[in-house]
């Protein structure tokens, strides 16, 4: 099973042939992920890595039969980029692109509601089923199959926690970095609700940091719904108030944003918090076994 | 980024919305031109000399002061300018102020009593929309109002498809209760503010207070504006109005080669790629028994160039005492990132305090061998927690 993506999904890459997307389509391709193909406009016909080119999302989806596409696409085009690939009928997007003007995300969220797909990202590491598909810019090496679901607002953090995972002998169902954005295409109570109800996901590791109220979204619906162990963390304990850490995501607005203000709330819900981020796979192992 | 009031007003200006004018000056014989030229434009009997520093409180801190002669001008302009301004914002070193806004005094005896309110437009993380959040209680800390009256403070959300619609207008004009002329203005004034914001990409419009006149003209008495810097490409102009000196010269330094540095108050530096491990690395610094000294990302591409700039901030702080380097390799390679830490201590020669490698992913056991071989006195490590136990150890 697994969630979002696995070895039988037919993916494309828009932004096919810039630097970025050259280089992690290659990775993606060593690692065995099934890539059908990409888009690059004005290039259509031509091979790139082996797979064909197409100018449009829609001729791909035509070509092809993809259903998830991962966006590499620069900034200023990217939003361009999100709306092309739903409307030409991809059901999972992953949005790799950093640095997106917040409005244009205004205008893609709106946009995609009148669509059956799914949005990751953007500002995000990827999704990665391990030994099935790697869509994204993840260190595939890392990662090793088993049962524990990761949810992350960041990269490195989120290849920490795999690697003290897969150190600890546990294994990952599946891995989704939701971007450290002010405005996602999947948030992490959605990304938590997809992993509980996965069949092979035994255990959750959820991890968010400062800004936003995700965090307890996420919590409040554990609670209520939960029915394996979440172990979660959250990044900024010592962020100062009012300034912008990194993400455009990361800044703390309010009293409810902080991350002692998060952790609590995730507690009372009945999540495992670690105060240490060293802590996350041993953390998991030790709720596994209960 | 972060606009001064002036360039806020400026802004708002061109787009139709109405302010309490003003003319900016960097010196008192300006700020005296100033003072007679907004008299001749606006026939103002009276002057506000307003400090343009980025931090809200400035009244408070003794940044906004009422001139009624133009010797006052001349008094408090000399004052103003050059003071170290001390607000709830600023932290308790202040800002300097190297310039000030002599503006129009708009709260003249008239008709009606004057009355202030509070407006910002910004985005609603929750619904991905934005809204305008508005108030009765001007010219106070939203903060506290919201604090002590929430229920005082209004919401409206705009539909991304259509825009801000005149219903809405009307209905924050009537909520804010305002009548009449007083209600027009307001439709206009409001209209006028979020086309504004939607056209320069701000992430923060927020007026403070936005004031009825006596003679019922709404007007912006103050401006904060902030824009998407993910938006600023788009906005040469706005690019332009950029001032530097209002920021940590180490921010500005690290910005020249791509690294996302804030400046913290603690003793232990660190230097970490990807934010959110940053934060979790700061986390760890702190449970170690030591502080933070500073937030700093050197992204997706460090190599040795970036590591020893960041080297080089770092040590720029006489607080730092330690120093933690966590880098989790994935398009990183960690053996460059070693390489970049054996350089900078070759360049930048003495080095005297410990500094702790925490190397993991890619190329991580090569990276361990280079710092090993190069004899440097650097802690290595390869799990976050073998890192935590050094920073524990180096702050004891």
């Amino acid at each position: 099973m697994s969630v979002l993506v696995n070895k039988d999904s037919k993916i494309i890459v828009q932004g096919f042939t810039g630097s970025e997307g050259t280089f992690h389509a290659t990775q993606m391709l060593e690692y065995g992920t099934n890539v059908v193909g990409g888009v690059t406009p004005g290039k259509g016909g031509q091979e790139h890595l082996g797979r064909p080119i197409f100018n449009t999302v829609d001729e791909a989806v035509k070509s092809t039969g993809a259903d998830v596409s991962v966006i590499f696409v620069p900034p200023a085009f990217a939003s361009d980029a999100i709306m092309e690939a739903a409307n030409a009928g991809i059901k999972v997007i992953i949005t790799i692109t950093e640095g997106i003007p917040t409005a244009d995300m205004i205008k893609v969220k709106e946009y995609l509601k009148d669509f059956d797909c799914r949005m990751v990202g953007p500002n995000c590491p990827g999704v990665i089923t391990p030994g099935e598909a790697k869509v994204g810019i993840m260190p595939g090496f890392i990662h090793k199959k088993g049962g524990v679901g990761i949810v992350s607002r960041s990269g490195t953090l989120t290849y920490e926690a795999v690697d003290q995972v897969t150190k600890a002998g546990l294994g990952q169902s599946t891995c989704i970095g939701i971007g450290g954005d002010p405005i996602i295409g999947t948030t992490t109570k959605d990304a938590v609700q997809l992993l509980m109800e996965d069949p092979d996901t035994d255990g959750i590791i959820m991890i968010g940091e400062i800004g936003g109220s995700m965090e307890a979204d996420a919590a409040n619906w554990i609670k209520e719904n939960g029915t394996k162990p979440v172990v979660g963390f959250i990044a900024g304990q010592t962020a100062p108030k009012g300034r912008r850490m990194g993400h455009a995501g990361a800044i703390i607005g309010g009293s409810d944003d902080t991350a002692a203000a998060k952790m609590k709330i995730m507690r009372d819900c009945g999540i495992t918090v670690v105060d240490s981020p060293a802590m996350l796979g041993t953390a998991m192992a030790e709720a596994l076994k209960k | 980024m972060n606009l001064h009031e002036y360039q806020g007003k400026a802004i708002l200006k061109s787009f139709g919305v109405r302010i309490q004018n003003g003319i900016v000056a960097d010196t008192v014989d300006e700020a005296v031109e100033a003072a007679k030229k907004l008299t001749e434009e606006t026939k103002t009997p009276m002057w506000v000399i307003k400090a343009q520093i980025h931090a809200g409180g400035r009244g408070k801190g003794g940044g906004v002061k009422l001139a009624k002669t133009m010797d006052d001008v001349r008094t408090i302009a000399g004052n103003i300018l050059g003071m170290q301004l001390v607000t709830h914002q600023t932290g308790p070193v202040g800002k300097k102020v190297n310039k000030i806004l002599v503006a129009e005094d708009v709260y003249y005896p008239g008709e009606h009593e004057p009355d202030e309110y509070y407006m910002s437009v910004l985005l609603n993380r929750q619904t991905g929309r934005n809204i305008i959040m508005y108030t009765t209680e001007g010219g106070m800390d939203i903060e506290q109002v919201a604090a002590d009256t929430p229920e005082l403070i209004f919401k409206e959300e705009v539909d991304p498809k259509v825009g801000l619609q005149a219903f809405q207008a009307r209905k924050i004009a009537f909520n804010l209760g305002l009548s009449g002329k007083a209600m027009k203005e307001m439709v206009k004034f409001v209209s006028a503010l979020y086309t504004a914001y939607v056209a320069t990409d701000a992430s923060l419009f927020e007026i403070n207070p936005v004031l009825k006149t006596s003679d019922d003209k709404i007007l912006a008495v103050d401006s904060k504006v902030a824009v998407d810097d993910n938006a600023i490409f788009r906005h040469k102009d706005i690019a332009e109005m950029r001032d530097i000196t209002e920021e940590d010269p180490a921010e500005v330094e690290a910005g020249k080669y791509n690294l996302n540095f804030v400046k913290l108050d603690g003793n232990v530096g660190c230097m970490v790629n990807g934010a959110g491990l940053a934060m979790a690395t700061m986390d760890i610094i702190k449970l170690s028994g030591g502080d933070p000294a500073n937030f700093l990302d050197v992204g997706g591409t460090a190599n040795a160039e970036t590591v020893e700039a960041g080297f080089r901030i770092i040590l720029k702080d006489p607080n730092v005492k330690a120093i933690l380097i966590n880098i989790f390799g994935g398009i990183v390679r960690c053996d460059r990132v070693a390489q970049g830490v054996v350089d900078a201590y070759k360049s930048i020669g003495n080095i005297n305090i410990p500094v702790i490698v925490r190397l993991q992913g890619t190329n991580a056991e090569e990276g361990k061998e280079l710092i090993d071989a190069s004899g440097l006195k650097v802690f290595s490590a390869i799990t976050l927690e073998e890192a935590a136990a050094l920073v524990k150890e180096v702050v004891e």
